[in-house]
C-alpha cells in the first residue's frame, strides 16, 4: 500500500456539480432493511451525493387521535403502546400521568418510584436498540446481537410486571395493578448485577473505535439553533448541545428525588447522538438503582376508586366495589371538564399529551406530541450534501420510530 | 428569571390591546384566546420579546367545536420558553366557512409538518405555507377526518347503539 494513502481519512468528495453531472432519482424505502421501518425518501442524487430529499410519511397511520375520541380513558392506554413501541411503558405512564393530572389524583410516592424504575428500564431498552442499530448501519452487527439479549432481559422484566413484552399496557390510572413480584425483584437484581459489564463491553467495541468514529462523525449534523427551530427534543436535541430534559425542567413522578446528569453533545452529528444515548443509559441505570434503594413503603395504587379497579374479592362481596368495577369497565366514570397538557421525557424526546375533556366518557380531543414526527422533518436538511450511506446512518441515529411518526 | 402568568398576560395586553379575547389558567397553564387577525403578530412578538424568550413551539393542532357558531374551528398553539421554563397556550377560533389562518412556518420551522397535519385532519388552511398538502392521509381523500361530523364507526350500525348502554 502506498504510504500517502491514509486509510482513516475519508476521501474528499468533489463538489456537487462535478461528479458526473447526471442527476438520478433514488427511492430510499419505503421498505428497505436499511430504513428500519416504513419510511420513504425520494432522493435526488448526483453520484453518491444527495442533492435533495423528499419524504413521504403516513404509511402506518392508524388514526389514534380519532380513535381516542371514542374510547374511555382507561382504554386509551393500549393505543399509546403503539406510538413509540420501543419504549411503550413510557407512553403508557405518560398517559396515566396526564389523566391523573386532569382528575388531580394524589399519587403515593411508592407508585412514583415504581414507575420511575419501569420508565428508565424502557429508556435503556429504547436507547440500546437505537445505538445497536447505529452499529449495524456502520457494519458492526455483533454489538446488535449482544444488546438484543440485554433488551430481552428488560422485556422479561416487563413481562414479570404486566405479562406483556412489547406493547405492555403497563400501569393503570392511579398506580399499578399489583405489587412488583418476588420474581421481578429477582430478575431485576440479576439485571443490575450483569448489565454494566455487558453494556461497557458494547461501549468499548464502538465508542472509541476508529472506524466507527470516522464513520459517524460529521454524519447528519445539525446545529443547536436549527434543532430548536425544528422542535427537536430529547437525545437528538441534547446531542446538538441544548440541555433540555423534561425530567429536570418539569419534574414529574418524583424525578426531583434522583441525582442524574444530563449529557450533552456539541456537533449534533451521529456520533454525538450515539454518545449522548450511551451516557443516558448509564444515568438511567443509576436512577433505577437509586429508586430501588429508596423505594418508600406504602400502597401501589392511589385512592381513586372511580378509576382504579377494585380487588376482585371486593367486587364479589361489596356493593361499592361492584359498582366501581362496572362503571370503570363500561367507561361510565365522570371526568372533570378541563384541558391539560402533560409531557414526559420519552425515548426520543418530549412526549406530550394535550387532553381536552368536556366531561364526557371519552376525551373531547386528545393530541399527542410525537417527538419523531416533529423532528423527522429536519431529515432532508440534515442529509443534503451527504452521501447515501450517511443518510442511512442519520436515519438510524435519529431513532425515527414509524409508530410514533405516523400515529 | 421566573415568569408568572400574570406578567405575561399583562405584557401581552399592553402590547396588543383588544387582541386577547379570553384569559384562562386551566391546570396552571396560561391560556389565551387571540383574535385571528392578531395571532401572527402576537406570536411574532412573543418570539422576539427580550424578556419572554419564547423560542420553542411545542405543539400545534386543530380543534373543532361544531356548536360554537362562527367559531367552529380553531388552532391551538403550545409554546415553551426554555430559558424561563414557562409554558403558554394560545388559541384562535374562526368560522368553518372561512378556515384560513396565517402560517407561522417563517417563525418556527417545526410548524411546517404540524400545520400540514392540522390541514390534513381539520381542513384548516395556513396561508403562506410553503407546501400546504396532506401529510398522513392519502392525497385524494376528499374530507378532513378529525372534524366532529365524521363518526369513527359506521353510523348505521344498530348492534352497538349507545341506548343499550344507558348513555
Amino acid at each position: 500500500m502506498s504510504k500517502d494513502i491514509n486509510i482513516h481519512k475519508a476521501p474528499e468528495l468533489p463538489s456537487t456539480d462535478t461528479i458526473d453531472g447526471e442527476i438520478a432519482t433514488l427511492n430510499l424505502g419505503p421498505t428497505h432493511p436499511a430504513t428500519h421501518g416504513i419510511f420513504q425518501n425520494i432522493l435526488k442524487v448526483d453520484g453518491e451525493r444527495i442533492l435533495s430529499s423528499e419524504q413521504t410519511v403516513g404509511y402506518i397511520h392508524r388514526a389514534f387521535e380519532k380513535l381516542a375520541e371514542r374510547r374511555p380513558y382507561n382504554q386509551i392506554t393500549p393505543i399509546t403502546d403503539r406510538l413509540n413501541y420501543c419504549s411503550s411503558p413510557i407512553n403508557n405512564i405518560g398517559w396515566h400521568l396526564t389523566v391523573e393530572k386532569l382528575i388531580q389524583a394524589d399519587i403515593p410516592k411508592k407508585v412514583d418510584y415504581m414507575r420511575v424504575i419501569i420508565m428508565e428500564l424502557a429508556r435503556i431498552a429504547d436507547h440500546l436498540v437505537c445505538n445497536a442499530v447505529i452499529g449495524v448501519d456502520t457494519g458492526a452487527l455483533t454489538g446488535f446481537t449482544y444488546m438484543f439479549q440485554v433488551r430481552e432481559e428488560i422485556y422479561d422484566l416487563f413481562e414479570a410486571v404486566c405479562g406483556a413484552r412489547l406493547t405492555t399496557n403497563i400501569s393503570r390510572i392511579g398506580g399499578f395493578e399489583r405489587e412488583f413480584s418476588k420474581d421481578f425483584h429477582k430478575k431485576l437484581d440479576k439485571f443490575i448485577k450483569t448489565f454494566p459489564a455487558k453494556f461497557e463491553e458494547f461501549n468499548n467495541m464502538l465508542a472509541r473505535n476508529r472506524i466507527f468514529m470516522d464513520r459517524c462523525m460529521k454524519a447528519g449534523p445539525i446545529s443547536a439553533k436549527r434543532a430548536l427551530d425544528y422542535g427537536f427534543t430529547g437525545p437528538n436535541l441534547r446531542a446538538a448541545g441544548v440541555d433540555y430534559d423534561v425530567r429536570v425542567m418539569n419534574p414529574y413522578c418524583s424525578y426531583q428525588d434522583f441525582k442524574f446528569d444530563v449529557p450533552i453533545g456539541k456537533d449534533g452529528d451521529t456520533y454525538d447522538r450515539f454518545m449522548v444515548r450511551q451516557e443516558e443509559i448509564r444515568q438511567s441505570f443509576s436512577i433505577i438503582k437509586q429508586a430501588l434503594a429508596g423505594m418508600p413503603e406504602g400502597k401501589h395504587y392511589a385512592d381513586v376508586p372511580e378509576f382504579y379497579l377494585p380487588p376482585k374479592d371486593d367486587v364479589y362481596t361489596k356493593m361499592e366495589a361492584l359498582i366501581y368495577h362496572f362503571k370503570i369497565i363500561m367507561g361510565e366514570t365522570p371526568v372533570p371538564v378541563g384541558e391539560v397538557y402533560h409531557s414526559v421525557e420519552g425515548g426520543n424526546g418530549e412526549l406530550g399529551y394535550y387532553l381536552v375533556s368536556d366531561g364526557g366518557r371519552t376525551p373531547y380531543r386528545l393530541q399527542f406530541r410525537r417527538p419523531c414526527f416533529i423532528y423527522y422533518q429536519a431529515y432532508p436538511e440534515m442529509i443534503t450534501g451527504q452521501v447515501i450511506s450517511d443518510a442511512v446512518l442519520t436515519l438510524s441515529s435519529l431513532n425515527v420510530i414509524a409508530g410514533e411518526l405516523d400515529a | 428569571m421566573a415568569l408568572t402568568n400574570q406578567q405575561v398576560a399583562t405584557a401581552l395586553n399592553e402590547a396588543f390591546p383588544g387582541a386577547v379575547l379570553k384569559t384562562e389558567e386551566p391546570y396552571g397553564m396560561l391560556t389565551l384566546e387571540i383574535s385571528k387577525e392578531k395571532i401572527k403578530d402576537v406570536i411574532t412578538w412573543l418570539k422576539n420579546d427580550e424578556t419572554l424568550k419564547i423560542h420553542f413551539l411545542t405543539l400545534l393542532g386543530g380543534m373543532h367545536y361544531p356548536d360554537d357558531k362562527g367559531k367552529e374551528l380553531g388552532v391551538v398553539y403550545h409554546f415553551h420558553s426554555l430559558q424561563n421554563n414557562f409554558r403558554l397556550r394560545l388559541k384562535t377560533f374562526f368560522a368553518i366557512g372561512n378556515p384560513h389562518v396565517p402560517t407561522i412556518t417563517d417563525l418556527f420551522e417545526t410548524a411546517n409538518w404540524q400545520e400540514r397535519e392540522t390541514f390534513d385532519f381539520f381542513g384548516i388552511w395556513f396561508d403562506g405555507h410553503p407546501n400546504m398538502k396532506r401529510i398522513l392521509n392519502e392525497d385524494d381523500m376528499d374530507y378532513h377526518p378529525m372534524r366532529k361530523e365524521y363518526q369513527l364507526e359506521d353510523a348505521t350500525r344498530e348492534d352497538k347503539d349507545d341506548r343499550y348502554f344507558g348513555r
